[in-house]
């Protein structure tokens, strides 16, 4: 198995943990959104929708235990990986100026994604590990983004997680080595679609609930 | 139309390093009198003669054919590898390109894999461990093959013939920002898998390669495209997409380890 722990700690093995954890993030965000939506439909809808869920029992907890090793993983290679990069470049250039090819999304990868690991405790801590005992789940929602501090927080990230998947989505098939002509523009604009798809759908929800508070 | 002014007066603010183990800074030198029509590394040698007038130290900077195709000159000027227009090496990038009066930031190829060893010149010798490593095909010897015993699509060839067309100047690895070496990598790996000839050892030459690029000490991509973008011979990313397939490929379906 020597070859297999060579393999992924290759540089180029550590970007394919990197995709594979990233697109199943993306994934599990599709996941996360549809269910969300089911606010909209009203406070009985979304406990409905949280009561299934929890239903699975079980395949539920499987399924939330593969998060957390991919999290990890995700976390854990990104961090060497940002390591790895800065002290490639030991000194910095006096002057550094694009040549057409990075965004600001690419050079911020390793800050969003640090903020986007520190909101997802919080996220847990907020509406996962809390006392559901006397509330339902959409009762704790309601009241947490009654709180103008809360939905700020939680659009600002939104705009973040949307720059993180910007530029995660593309790069994820470029490092798994699915880069062809026929393809890959498309790619890049479905890139940034997937991008707004889940800054609007996921960022407009702290907002429409603050203004039915 | 007006006409273009046929000398020009810059500043460069230029790095300075007597050694490899010497601490660097970086001097401000005036270039007076320099015509347009001047390459980069030509108005470089006008500022040395004018340093050598004044008994002060040369710049130092690696040069060669000054014609674009071997790859020894490079530094990144005001941020640009190889300075700010596109496809071209340093030594074809133009003084028209500069306006009179304009200051400019000099600096060699930044790389903790390239040594700085005095002013702009870096070692780039572990591009060349990349190439003994695996950037070659092994040939017996004997009679010259038919001319068309091995069919080869001519769009195949053109493609290898693109990655071929990279001519190790590292200017890949130094506007990369996490300094990696990918796009050079990604050249020689896609020239050679491309062809039939390169096909038998592809699996042993892309684990080797690999290897030695990270034992080199160079970043890991981050698919900024900056080293497409600077690539003096314009080598695109989808060399960078095959180096990874035939990677993967010989690392989950080889028998090479």
């Amino acid at each position: 198995m020597s070859w297999l722990i060579q393999t992924f700690s290759s540089s180029i093995g550590k970007k394919l943990l990197m995709a594979v954890t990233g697109l199943s993030f993306i994934g599990f965000l599709a996941a996360h959104l549809a269910g969300n939506l089911t606010i909209y439909a009203g406070g009985a809808a979304f406990n409905t929708y949280a009561e299934k869920l929890h239903a699975l029992g079980p395949i539920l907890t499987v399924f939330e235990l593969g998060l957390l090793v991919f999290a990890l993983l995700h976390v854990i290679t990104g961090i060497t990986l940002f390591v790895q990069n800065f002290k490639a470049r030991s000194v910095p250039y006096e002057k550094d100026r694009s040549a057409g090819g990075r965004t600001l999304s690419s050079v911020t990868m390793p800050y969003t994604g640090i903020i986007i690991l520190g909101f997802v405790v919080f996220h847990l801590i907020n509406f996962s590990f809390v006392d559901k005992s006397d509330r339902t789940i959409f009762e704790i929602v309601r009241s947490a983004f009654a709180n103008p501090v809360y939905m700020i927080i939680y659009v600002v990230v939104m705009i973040i997680v949307a720059l993180h998947v910007r530029h995660g989505f593309w790069s994820a098939f470029q490092t798994l080595g699915a880069n062809h002509p026929k393809y890959m523009p498309a790619l890049m604009v479905l890139s940034v679609i997937v991008g707004l798809m889940i800054g609007f759908g996921f960022g407009l929800l702290p907002i429409y609930l603050w203004t039915v508070r | 139309m007006k006409k273009l002014p046929k000398r020009i007066n810059l500043t460069l603010k230029i790095w300075r390093q007597q050694g490899s183990e010497k601490k660097g800074h970086f001097e401000t030198v005036a270039a007076r009198d320099i015509s347009v029509h001047m390459s980069f590394i030509e108005m470089l040698d006008s500022v040395n003669e004018q340093l050598a007038m004044e008994g002060k130290d040369p710049i130092a900077f690696d040069n060669d054919c000054r014609e674009g195709i071997c790859g020894t000159c490079g530094a990144v000027v005001d941020g640009r590898a190889h300075g700010p227009q596109k496809a071209t090496t340093l030594c074809q990038l133009h003084m028209r390109q500069f306006s009179d009066g304009d200051t400019i930031v000099v600096e060699p190829f930044r790389a903790r894999a390239f040594k700085v060893l005095k002013d702009l010149v870096v070692d780039r010798s572990p591009l060349d461990k990349i190439m003994t490593a695996g950037g070659f095909i092994s040939v017996n010897t004997g009679g010259a093959p038919d001319g068309n015993a091995l069919p080869i699509a001519q769009e195949i060839a053109e493609k290898a013939m693109d990655a071929a067309a990279c001519i190790g100047c590292g200017a890949c690895v130094a506007a990369c920002p996490s300094a990696s070496a990918m796009l050079f990598v990604s050249g020689k790996i896609s020239q050679l898998a491309l062809l039939p000839q390169g096909k038998p050892e592809a699996a042993r030459r892309a684990l080797n390669i690999v290897k030695t690029m990270d034992v080199c000490g160079f970043g890991n991509c981050s698919n900024h495209r900056e080293c497409e973008n600077a690539c003096p011979k314009e080598l695109s990313i989808v060399n960078i997409a095959r180096l990874n397939r035939e990677f993967f490929k010989a690392s989950f379906f080889s028998d090479e380890t």
